[in-house]
């Protein structure tokens, strides 16, 4: 099967963001970037279909040429090609939509994955507009109730699976209260949530590989997109402080302040 | 007159899903900064039940979708119903709560809707035609003003930052449809619910949540949820090591929670966290480690073992009763 996967560059979320004096944007000093950590998951899950049921993943990203240290990165993991739209400025989910969505029709692959949201604008919308564009059916959130730990559990029927017909793919999502199980046919878009799987290390023949595997590029006017963005962000801000509390000696002191302060028990 | 329609949802159990109360507070919100009209749909196999519960949230109507193939909720079954339902009605916002169903359902409808969207909206700005939606980007580290442009705009609800409507003068008028339902590329397979006997996180009163100083064991900290009739909550650490279900993960990537007291009993405060419960209106952080970052955000701090304050802090509390 032929899967085609996200990968966007992210801050690491491990980063400190501050918002510039002005609101106009973020403070890009002392950053450091990755793939979409909801991405990597994608990747991973793409890797392990393939590796199943034989084919092929391809990965594509959308920015400027920095976005190939990401391509190269699920390259390294064992993706197969990679596709740069190459496009530098604004994009909104529209946009982002809508060029993926001429990606998959050049493409033609049997299954999207993609990270169920990025964790820079939050938004998790692309996966949805991307299904519908395309009329396709969509599972988003894939996920299970398993500990990743354990040998175990890792050797459970896994979230996103090929039925027997291998027309369909059926997905276990996380959503509120509960586990709901989907079967979408194929070609469809699953989005991936954060406990689908953990993504594997890039080994070093992986790293030498990725250098000479092939990323096609192309653009918006290549593909006859226009992604005038139609959300603009007027102003960003810093969410407002919690004011600095106060450590206590002991448990009667809190039990104190809960009851006479703050007045919650 | 411009038209604000809230999409309300119905739970498997057949009872209104609480949120979508906040979701209707906030198009509320929305109707009077536009000089709008409130509308609700409600979509399913038998809405009924949930009807009465919309019709005195101060909306002018409430718009209900019955059909049986609307039983089990799918983002394709239901996306052009509603679409039809927004375009029919010619609103101008359709939103709905962050539930999972509505980061699912409502970017697909918006698609349909050649809408641009806002997700999981915080706050409402300006007047007239001219609304902004404020929400949290990198996991409510920063928030943002945005603006959308298309003529149709859809957002999602972060049920947390928006009262709960209730008890409008006049109710409603309802509405009945007949839903056109298109066949499915998707098909329902199963829902299994995950139950538990104390209340949802994201309504509790208060969350007592536990990180990976617990080392796996919640004994301590579900003891003192049962006293306290509290929610449970955890790290993400602690879900992904599988030491309790993921669906009591506090975080960017878990749940949203707001209670009156959240305690934080072996948690060191990632950013992930934070994100999830930063606005909780009083906070205590119960850790061993005095810089773990949990303390820059706690109102209360005590720098001490878990195992040992949990214990205590149960027997004081016994104390008040």
């Amino acid at each position: 099967m032929k899967i085609l996967v996200t990968a966007k560059r992210v801050e690491d979320p491990e980063s400190k963001i501050k918002v510039k004096p002005d609101g106009s944007g973020i403070v890009q000093e002392g950053l450091k970037y990755k793939i979409n950590p909801f991405d990597e998951i994608g990747v991973e899950e793409g890797l392990r279909l393939v590796a199943k049921h034989t084919g092929e993943v391809v990965v594509v990203s959308i920015g400027g040429k920095e976005v190939q240290e990401q391509l190269r990165h699920a390259l390294a993991m064992g993706a197969h090609r990679a596709v740069w739209v190459n496009h530098t400025g604004p994009l909104d989910q529209l946009g982002i939509a809508a060029l993926l969505q001429k990606v998959a029709d050049k493409e033609k692959p049997d299954l999207v994955i993609l990270g169920k949201q990025s964790i820079d604008d939050d938004q998790n919308q692309v996966g949805q507009y991307l299904a519908e564009f395309l009329g396709w059916g969509q599972a988003t959130f894939a996920s299970k109730v398993e500990s990743l730990e354990s040998a175990e559990e890792k050797n459970k029927e896994p979230a996103v699976k090929l039925t027997a017909d291998k027309k369909s793919v059926q997905v276990v999502r996380e959503v509120d209260n509960g586990l709901a199980t989907l079967e979408c046919q194929l070609p469809a878009v699953v989005t991936t949530d954060l406990r689908l799987n953990q993504p594997r290390y890039a080994s070093l023949p992986g790293i030498m590989k990725a250098k000479s595997k092939p990323i096609e590029e192309l653009t918006p006017e290549k593909l006859g997109v226009n992604v005038t963005p139609q959300i603009q962000v007027l102003k960003l801000a810093s969410p407002p402080a919690r004011k600095a509390g106060i450590k206590v000696p002991d448990v009667a002191t809190l039990v104190d302040k809960l009851r006479n302060e703050a007045k919650v028990v | 007159m411009p038209i604000v329609l809230i999409v309300a949802e119905q739970q498997p159990d057949g009872h209104l899903r609480k949120a979508s109360l906040n979701a209707i507070g906030a198009g509320k919100q929305l109707a009077d900064k536009a000089g709008a009209e409130l509308h609700i749909a409600i979509l399913g196999k038998d809405p009924a039940k949930v009807v009465d519960e919309l019709k005195s949230t101060g909306a002018k109507a409430v718009h209900v979708g019955a059909a049986a193939e609307l039983e089990h909720y799918l983002a394709e079954t239901y996306a052009p119903v509603l679409s039809t339902l927004a375009t029919e009605l010619k609103a101008d916002y359709v939103g709905m709560a962050s539930t999972a169903q509505g980061k699912d359902l409502m970017p697909r409808l918006a698609a349909r809707l050649k809408a641009a969207m806002a997700t999981d909206i915080t706050g409402l700005n300006g007047s007239g035609a001219d609304i902004t939606f404020t929400r949290p980007m990198w996991a409510g580290n920063v928030f943002a003003e945005v603006k959308l442009t298309t003529p149709v705009k859809v957002f999602t609800v972060r049920a947390t930052e928006f009262a709960a409507a209730a008890g409008g003068q006049a109710a409603a008028e309802v509405k009945t449809f007949a839903p056109k339902v298109e066949a499915s590329k998707t098909k329902f397979v199963e829902f299994k619910e995950v139950k538990s006997a104390r209340p949802e996180l994201t309504e509790a009163r208060v969350v007592i949540s536990g990180g990976r100083g617990t080392k796996g064991d919640f004994k301590e900290i579900e003891a003192l949820a049962d006293d306290l009739g509290a929610a449970v909550g955890a790290s993400r650490a602690v879900c992904d090591a599988g030491w309790v279900p993921n669906d009591l993960q506090v975080g960017q990537t878990g749940k949203v929670v707001a209670p009156a007291l959240y305690i934080a009993a072996g948690i060191s405060g990632a950013i992930q966290h934070l994100a999830g419960m930063k606005s909780s209106k009083t906070i205590v952080a119960i850790n061993k480690d005095a810089e773990a970052p949990i303390f820059q955000v706690a109102d209360y701090g005590i720098v001490a073992d878990l195992f040992k304050v949990l214990p205590e802090l149960r027997a004081e509390l016994q104390k008040l009763k």
